[in-house]
């Protein structure tokens, strides 16, 4: 009976990798009609960025394949992504403001956008989860009136004056964690940590307190269920109920939000990137936007829709894990 | 002969409400004996579920205020530290409620969920407690009980879920086993299954029952002593056979009535008139006087205490003893206050 359950399980994580791949398809050829085919103008000028010389033109031209027909290009464009080009995989060409490769520096960037978003993420699951538990378990009480009080002031705070007050007062004022920029984990750990501490603290307070909110209605609806009745009725000691029972039953839902909002920050943390001089990946789109370099965008843009498809089907399957009425059959 | 193992001894319970206070119970004295099965029949808000849901102090104490006693084995309940009253639910009194889809965690193993209980409340090894749940699962019925410990409930019949429930609510042998609405949610030929499945076990291993319902044929089926509740008191009580044999209370006459028989015609069936009263605005007096067709002035003066009229046969009418039969067979018309049925 396992045997046979995980191999339904393996054949839907399979189905579901296909059609991730269908979408992910389906993603590129819309970014190449955004970028390639919709705007005015001669898209060779508009990838060499400003002021290109005829040279640069040329040479973007021969490597995009720009002469060719559309749907050619578009099979060269999918060609250069999956096997790559001779600036690296996936073949996205070189910033045409700095003439650097931008798929080594995609890769790079990714990794310090991931360590701040799961960062955060964990940041704001540590706080949501006991004080949305608290304040469900004593309802109106002064403390879920005040931990809803905090979380408006959290979720009202502009993200930029947020992290400029932090490093005001921990950097600035009191000295006690190192300002902007980064540190990589293998070279200085405890520097890292210092490092993004405040990056983390300022992406994940707004979402503490939405997600404690979130997880106080959940485990309100869920304490009233039937089962937890029955929990009580056979004699559980009330710390079981509540964690065994209660709260197991509120994250079930918790895992899609979580998963979508993790996804959704990947390709938009540019504001806390921005603040704490983090070269992620959201401090690199707004330089592409600001600075026209279109396959800086349009890299990000491609990574950030990937990591929506793929994290959604890793809820999926978590979700199928914890809940077995959702598995399939 | 009497052998007393829960005894409720002028309950209240009141919840509070932006209407004012719901009087839920109110003044209920009742006695469950050891090995024997104790109906509970009234509609539903008649206060039924309420009382025992006080008995295993399951009452949310923020909305609910309960006073009086419940005692079990003489010692009352109701004043038990809560860490004791943990040793009570489950140990000495097992629960089962009504829908059983509901009532059992749907993302834990119906195995696990039995083990759980039994780890709870004995240094067990989980090899032990998953042993004793499959044994629980196999006493109430269950083929292949080994296989479907592993399930979870919402892979089992309704018939199937309520059988675990009882497993799990026996796994630590309780003296006592308080059934709150258990059937109302099965097929009629599983109900009959269940009942017979607890009947069973009552006389097997001398289980007190407590059987809540809001059907009369369910409590006359397996009842050895019956109490009807109306609006959160006692209106008639005592054996099975008497109470529904030589029934007393208007109120009783009126279930009965109210019930089909398989020989009669339409006719036969006769409504209660009226709806319960609201449990925040009490009538004066008898609360079944408004809906009652032989209500006399003296009714609405106080409400009437429950008198033992024969053996062990009681009830809360000041309606003469001698002619209660003959009124019976003879309605006099519905109140004027009845309103027309839709």
């Amino acid at each position: 009976m396992g045997g046979e359950c995980i191999c339904v399980m393996g054949r839907y994580i399979l189905r579901r990798l296909l059609w991730t791949l269908v979408v992910i398809l389906i993603v590129t050829l819309v970014t190449f009609v955004i970028f390639y085919v919709l705007p005015s103008g001669d898209p060779a000028v508009r990838f060499a960025g400003k002021e290109p010389t005829q040279q640069v033109v040329a040479q973007v031209r021969r490597d995009l394949g720009l002469n060719h027909n559309v749907a050619v290009q578009y099979l060269l464009y999918l060609k250069r992504l999956v096997v790559g080009d001779k600036y690296g995989w996936p073949g996205l060409g070189f910033s045409y403001t700095t003439g650097g490769a931008i798929a080594p520096q995609l890769w790079q960037r990714a990794q310090i956008t991931l360590q701040l978003v799961l960062g955060a993420a964990v940041i704001w699951m540590l706080i949501g989860i006991p004080v949305g538990v608290y304040a469900a378990l004593k309802p109106r009480s002064a403390f879920d009136r005040s931990s809803l009080l905090v979380g408006l002031v959290f979720i009202s705070t502009p993200v930029f004056w947020l992290g400029m007050l932090l490093l005001w007062l921990f950097w600035a004022t009191l000295g006690w964690l190192p300002g902007t920029g980064y540190v990589t984990f293998t070279t200085d750990p405890v520097a890292w940590a210092g490092h993004m501490l405040m990056p983390w603290l300022t992406l994940s307070l707004a979402f503490a307190a939405i997600y404690a909110r979130i997880i106080r209605g959940k485990m309100l609806d869920t304490l009233g269920e039937d089962y937890i009745r029955t929990a009580r009725a056979k004699g559980l000691p009330e710390r079981r109920v509540v964690t065994h029972h209660a709260l197991r039953a509120s994250l079930v839902p918790i895992v899609t939000l979580l998963a979508v909002d993790i996804a959704t920050l990947i390709g938009g943390t540019v504001v806390v990137e921005d603040v704490f001089n983090l070269q992620g990946l959201g401090s690199w789109v707004l330089y592409g936007a600001q600075n026209q370099d279109l396959p800086i965008t349009l890299a990000v843009t491609l990574v950030a829709t990937i990591a929506v498809s793929l994290l959604s089907l890793m809820a999926d399957v978590i979700y199928a894990y914890l809940d077995p009425r959702v598995r399939p059959r | 002969m009497s052998d007393v193992l829960l005894e409720i001894e002028n309950l209240h319970v009141t919840f509070a409400s932006p209407h004012g206070p719901i009087r839920a119970v109110d003044g209920l004295s009742l006695r469950a004996e050891r090995g024997a099965t104790l109906g509970v029949v009234g509609e539903s808000g008649s206060g039924k579920s309420v009382t025992f849901l006080a008995a295993m102090r399951l009452l949310d104490p923020a909305t609910a205020t309960v006073s009086g006693r419940i005692r079990l084995d003489g010692v009352d309940l109701l004043t038990l530290p809560s860490r004791e009253m943990q040793t009570v639910r489950g140990p000495r009194i097992g629960m089962i409620f009504q829908d059983p889809l509901a009532a059992l965690h749907p993302l834990l193993r119906v195995g696990d969920q039995i083990s759980e209980t039994l780890r709870a409340h004995g240094d067990i090894s989980r090899r032990d407690a998953s042993d004793r749940a499959v044994a629980a699962l196999r006493r109430v019925g269950i083929p292949s009980p080994d296989e479907r410990a592993r399930q979870y409930p919402h892979e089992l019949s309704g018939g199937m879920r309520q059988r675990v429930m009882i497993a799990m609510a026996l796994v630590l042998e309780p003296e006592l086993l308080i059934a709150d609405e258990p059937t109302t949610a099965l097929d009629t030929t599983v109900e009959a299954q269940i009942l017979a499945l607890i009947d069973d076990l009552r006389t097997r291993i001398g289980l007190g029952v407590v059987l809540i319902s809001h059907s009369l044929a369910t409590v006359s089926q397996v009842a050895d002593t019956v109490a009807v509740m109306y609006a959160g008191r006692a209106i008639e009580r005592g054996p099975c056979s008497d109470v529904f044999g030589q029934p007393q209370h208007p109120y009783t006459w009126g279930l009965l009535d109210s019930l089909p028989a398989v020989d009669g015609g339409h006719e036969s069936l006769t409504p209660i008139p009226g709806a319960p009263p609201s449990l925040a605005d009490l009538p004066p007096g008898c609360r079944f006087g408004p809906r009652c067709g032989y209500r006399m002035p003296a009714c609405g003066e106080r409400v009437p205490d429950l008198v033992e009229r024969h053996a062990g046969h009681a009830d809360a009418c000041i309606l003469p003893m001698d002619g209660r039969e003959g009124l019976r067979r003879a309605p006099i018309a519905h109140p004027a206050n009845s309103e027309p049925a839709p």
